[in-house]
């Protein structure tokens, strides 16, 4: 900015804004559970990290964070897989009810997840995949499909038809071109689409927490069982709070050039 | 190869793309499609190249009906417009990968991406990304891997028309000259006359979907068959006036009168329509045959090394050719001297009917 100190105080007042709710979580994660209650302190008196070395040395709890991590990769890994050809063949031909048909998978991500849960419950019970990280994994599809194929629809669409047939004119095999030609191109829109498929299937606890029980339970149900067992336990929350934030924190970093420029081109 | 469009036709939502089309283009020969925005060119060599399909007609290369062989089981390479190449391969890559497909390794391999790289100059850009190439490089970049291909059908449509002014004029002097080494089957489509006649061969005159005239190129621009066919092969405008002649006396649709001279002594009684190229209307001297007409300057627009006059008369306006940058004013009275030996004379109809001096 090259004059006036507004707009400064204004970027810095709406960054505080935004990290204040972060700041928060860390200072109470930092604080014993006597401090906490007795008094509010803006920052941590007497900082300790004994809630953190607790987590990662409760056998429960590194199993649920694995679990959960297990479950948002392969569902990440099939959304974007499966959408893949769905967002090729949406842009790229048209066939009877092709609009409807992106309209209705769209209109699944209006649905509450709530709404499924009951249907996936007993489906998953009888077929027994129930408390298997599958379980939740093909259940987050429901909704990550439909975003992944609208996402990448539009990076598709962004990639000249000529380019499709000019592979083809040099003879190229439709899967030949589809790799070295056509992924390469369109590897922005891929890094967007996974790093929002990995973020609604981490942030999803509904579903999470009805398709398990003991085996596969996610991490937010540890959370949540957590402070049901033994009353509130303010610094173990608000530690296993910021360990959720982390792998959201590491994706972002690893994609944002991606993201940047997927905000810049494509259907974000 | 030679290629036999026959009788094709295509329809896009019961809309008429290419109507009856029939032509037949020899093995190993220039061609050049001729006509406006939307005639129909880039249908025609979609047809070729085995991207569409026609609605009606077949398709016959060497004899043989291809009409449904999918466009990766053709010998076809074609450079669009646009400058299409692959963005995440590199320059040399991009040449090359038609010869991967084909499964050309080794020195083989990289001897023939480097004769094309040599052949369009661009041997020291081969490590570059697509990206980071200028227009004109992008489109020899594509040129070269439609030759690299050494498909017995190149298709080059309007592969000059994204460039600058200048290395269009570079590209154009060159390009015939490099396609002709190849020994294809060559179809070039274009909207510029100049470029049909600079690259010879045969030309097609296309207008509205249909095919207008085939023939050599000179026959073509001196002898239009059809007076769509002369509209399409002239740059500027074609000039038209329509006349009624009888005996030694033709009359202009203001009710003027001047003696049939030159072409339009030939002519039967009758209504016509007489038609001029802008090069053979001048402002300066008189032709030893003229057709005279007064007008009023309205535009003069310098082209390159030329001006483009446009004079309004009561007939309508005529354009002309000046050498030199004009210094003529508009609103200045002129006289139009329209040489009567070469003017092409159609019928009601557009069929030709006397092609003047040429004929």
């Amino acid at each position: 900015m090259r004059r006036g100190v507004m707009p400064r105080v204004m970027l810095i007042a709406y960054l505080a804004m935004l990290m204040l709710p972060i700041y928060w979580l860390i200072n109470l994660s930092l604080r014993p559970n006597e401090d906490i209650m007795s008094r509010m302190a803006l920052w941590p008196h007497h900082p300790t990290l004994e809630k953190y070395f607790f987590i990662l040395n409760d056998p429960t709890w590194v199993h649920a964070f694995g679990v959960s991590l297990t479950y948002v990769l392969i569902n990440t890994v099939i959304s974007v897989t499966v959408a893949l050809p769905a967002a090729y063949a949406f842009n790229r031909f048209s066939f009877i009810g092709d609009k409807h048909l992106f309209f209705w998978l769209l209109t699944n991500l209006m649905a509450p997840a709530a709404v499924y849960a009951m249907p996936f419950f007993n489906l998953y019970y009888a077929v027994g995949l129930f408390d298997t990280v599958w379980a939740v994994a093909l259940a987050h599809c429901l909704f990550n499909v439909p975003l992944a194929v609208w996402i990448l629809e539009g990076f598709i669409g962004g990639v000249p038809r000529e380019i499709d047939e000019s592979a083809a004119i040099d003879g190229y095999s439709f899967s030949r071109f589809f790799i070295r030609i056509f992924l390469p191109l369109i590897a922005n829109g891929i890094g967007v689409t996974a790093f929002f498929c990995f973020m609604f299937s981490w942030v999803e606890q509904l579903l999470a927490t009805t398709l398990t029980a003991t085996n596969a339970l996610p991490f937010a149900a540890v959370m949540t069982r957590s402070y049901s067992v033994s009353g509130m336990d303010w610094t173990l929350l608000a530690a296993a709070g910021v360990l959720t934030m982390i792998p959201g924190a590491i994706v972002i970093w690893f994609v944002r050039n991606h993201i940047a420029k997927g905000f810049a081109l494509g259907r974000v | 190869m030679s290629i036999h469009l026959q009788n094709v036709s295509v329809e896009i939502g019961g809309e008429k793309i290419i109507d009856h089309v029939d032509l037949a283009l020899e093995r190993g020969t220039m061609n050049v499609l001729l006509g406006a925005t939307l005639a129909g060119k880039t249908s025609l060599m979609r047809l070729m190249a085995g991207l569409d399909k026609p609605t009606s007609g077949k398709i016959l290369v060497d004899g043989a009906d291809v009409t449904g062989v999918p466009v990766r089981k053709r010998s076809v390479a074609m450079v669009y417009q646009q400058f299409v190449n692959y963005p995440s391969l590199s320059v040399y890559e991009n040449i090359a990968s038609p010869l991967r497909v084909a499964k050309v390794k080794g020195d083989e391999l990289d001897r023939r991406v480097r004769e094309a790289a040599r052949i369009l100059g661009l041997e020291p850009l081969l490590k570059r990304q697509p990206s980071q190439l200028s227009g004109g490089q992008q489109q020899r970049t594509a040129i070269a891997r439609a030759l690299t291909k050494r498909a017995d059908l190149v298709l080059l449509d309007e592969p000059l028309a994204n460039l600058d002014y200048k290395l269009r004029e570079e590209l154009r002097e060159e390009l015939p000259r490099i396609l002709s080494q190849t020994g294809a089957t060559l179809v070039y489509a274009t909207t510029e006359p100049l470029e049909a006649l600079q690259l010879g061969g045969k030309t097609a005159t296309l207008s509205q979907g249909r095919l207008v005239q085939f023939g050599p190129a000179g026959d073509v621009y001196h002898r239009p068959n059809h007076i769509e066919s002369a509209r399409v092969f002239s740059d500027p405008p074609l000039n038209e006036l329509p006349i009624s002649k009888t005996a030694a006396e033709v009359r202009f649709a203001d009710g003027s009168t001047r003696p049939a001279i030159g072409t339009l002594a030939r002519i039967a009684d009758g209504n016509y329509t007489v038609a001029f190229r802008a090069d053979i209307v001048s402002l300066r001297a008189a032709w030893p045959q003229s057709l005279t007409f007064s007008g009023e300057i309205s535009v003069a627009e310098i082209s390159g090394s030329e001006s483009f006059v446009h004079v309004t008369s009561p007939l309508g306006t005529f354009v002309c050719v000046e050498p030199g940058v004009s210094t003529l004013q508009p609103g200045q009275r002129v006289d139009v001297h329209v040489d009567a030996a070469r003017v092409f004379v159609f019928d009601s109809a557009g069929a030709l009917v006397d092609a003047g001096k040429a004929s």
